[in-house]
């Protein structure tokens, strides 16, 4: 980034720091409404960056745990011979969605539900060991989650399946929107970063204009480029840390508000969000990161075409 | 000491506003560049501090060849010419004092050697008792003034000047040109475009007269040579 000149940077003196950090201040509180203007600009930005990458990022747990979790289990109905049990494996393994079958036996099946009880097991085990209620059943799973619907209305059609059972019901709505969301989500992250980008080199490039004869006299007097334009990069990282105070602050409550109300109701569900920690500050850095590279990325922008020689 | 070989300027635009100069400043010398406007005189002192390159030729200052040079090398070669323009070029927010040293604290001097230097170069120019004012509390003339201790205070040995008087009245012209010869006679080389024939033709000195883009004439203690 400064590769201009070498030589400063590496013996830049305490005083000189502290030179660019008083100029970097001043010229922010010296341009007091373009400031404001940049870190508006930021701060818009990041809090729409933040609510897409939260709800992208979200989405993506949902879907990869749904992706783990989702299957079909095919109740088998009572009646059923070993012969048509039979049949059946073949003809849902015929569905082309389909990818794996997996047979489990109405005694597995009460093991398993057994098992969810937890604590309370024992008193049910007496109880059912003697008459087990249960049909047996197939596991299936497709090969794309996706299809999850598909292939459970085409199984449900088939001789001898007494239910077809799979996750919730809004899983069809949920899927679609996972779909889009995921592709909307980025292209929307990166438009956003770029028209973040252009607002503060444009604003910025306003608040040069002014400071024009100064980049010019400091030309003039030998002042290399790397040192005339450290007082801008700086500038560009206090507008980022400025504009990501409240999309931080924001998301942090926000998501503190949120998880406290949907935790308790998700719990047993297969669908879950992010733990609050350490993901929203995670998100909390990530929007610090981005707001200094946009802040910087501008800052230096619109100085570069005062030092081209 | 400066030195011009073949050198040509072609202006993106097409116009060409060098065409074909060579030429000898030595170190001490005190030179008028004169002609008619539009001539190539700032194109021609433009290229001797590399604010424009030529588009062919050489030039060599202060035993530098500035069409060479890398891009890095570029300000530390500024640190070795002063510049001095018609619209003086002060900060108008700073004191006196302030922009004579603001020149020496963007190349990282000390504080200690900025204020010996500000003060020697400030009674040069004859305004020490008005370090701490403004550039607007000042006249043209004494702005002009504090723009030349700028373009000294950090001792160059070629001082550049594009037409500093062309905002002031007569008898400040006068006080100007004497900082420059004084500043000239300590043995500092000065490089003057004009168009103040008066100057020209009383203090006597080296005239270089450009015509688009060509020296046609160069004298040792020449005449203005137009008539206004
Ligand atoms: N940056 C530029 N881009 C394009 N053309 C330029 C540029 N600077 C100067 N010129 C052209 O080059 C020619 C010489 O200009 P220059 O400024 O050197 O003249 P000058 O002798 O200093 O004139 P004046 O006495 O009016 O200051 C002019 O025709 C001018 O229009
Ligand atoms: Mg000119």
């Amino acid at each position: 980034m400064f590769a201009t000149s070498n030589e400063v940077n590496t013996d830049m003196k305490f005083r000189t720091i502290g030179r660019h950090l008083k100029e970097s201040l001043k010229n922010i509180v010296r341009n007091g409404w373009m400031t404001f203007a940049s870190v508006s600009a930021v701060t818009v930005t990041l809090v729409l960056v933040g609510v897409f990458f939260i709800i992208l990022m979200n989405l993506n747990q949902v879907a990869t745990s749904i992706e783990e979790d989702v299957e079909i289990k095919v109740l088998i109905d009572t009646t059923a011979t070993d012969a048509d049990q039979e049949k059946l494996t073949q003809q849902i393994k015929d569905i082309s969605e389909v990818g794996s079958v997996t047979f489990s036996s109405k005694e597995k099946e009460l093991d398993a539900l057994i098992d969810s009880f937890g604590e309370d097991a024992d008193l049910f085990k007496q109880l059912y060991e003697e008459r087990n209620p249960l049909n047996a059943a197939f596991i299936v799973k497709t090969k794309d989650p996706l299809d999850t619907m598909k292939a459970a209305e085409k199984i449900e059609k088939l001789d001898f399946v007494y239910k077809v059972r799979y996750g919730q019901n809004d899983v069809e709505k949920l899927f679609d929107i996972i779909k889009v969301s995921r592709n909307v989500g980025i292209v929307l992250i990166i438009g956003l970063l770029f028209t973040a980008i252009f607002l503060i080199s444009n604003t910025i490039k306003i608040t040069i204009v002014a400071r024009r004869k100064e980049i010019e006299i400091m030309r003039l007097v030998g002042a290399t480029n790397s040192f005339i334009r450290w007082p801008f990069f700086l500038e560009g990282l206090w507008l980022g840390i400025l504009g990501s105070i409240i999309p931080i602050t924001a998301i942090i409550v926000l998501y503190k508000e949120i998880s406290t109300f949907l935790e308790p109701k998700l719990v047993g569900n297969f669908i879950q969000i992010l733990d609050f920690n350490p993901f929203a500050y995670q998100v909390s850095g990530i929007l610090l990161l981005i707001g200094c590279v946009i802040g910087v990325w501008g800052s230096l922008m619109s100085v570069h075409k005062f030092l081209k020689i | 000491m400066i030195v011009m070989k073949d050198v040509y300027k072609r202006y993106p635009n097409g116009v060409v506003a060098a065409n074909g100069i060579d030429v000898q400043i030595d170190q001490g010398e005190f030179v008028y560049v004169v002609g008619t406007s539009g001539a190539g005189k700032s194109t021609f002192i433009k290229m001797m501090y590399r604010e424009e390159k030529p588009t062919k030729g050489t030039i060599v200052v202060n035993g530098i060849d500035i069409t060479k040079i890398k891009n890095s090398k570029i300000a530390h070669f500024r640190r070795g010419i002063g510049v001095v323009f018609q619209d003086f070029k002060l900060l108008p927010k700073l004191t006196v004092y302030e922009n004579i040293a603001y020149a020496l604290e963007v190349i990282e001097e000390s504080p200690k050697l900025i204020k010996k230097r500000v003060m020697a170069v400030l009674d040069l120019v004859n305004l020490k008792h008005k370090a701490r004012m403004l550039p607007d509390e000042l006249s043209g003339g004494e702005q002009q003034r504090i723009s030349i201790a700028r373009s000294i205070v950090n001792s160059p040995r070629v001082v550049i000047a594009d037409e500093p008087t062309g905002n002031l009245d007569p008898e400040t012209t006068w006080d100007i040109m004497k900082i420059f010869e004084e500043i000239n006679s300590r043995g500092t080389t000065v490089i003057m475009a004009t168009h103040n024939k008066d100057i020209v033709n009383t203090r006597k000195h080296r005239v270089i007269a450009i015509e688009e883009g060509m020296i046609v004439r160069d004298e040792q203690r020449g005449e203005y040579g137009y008539e206004i």
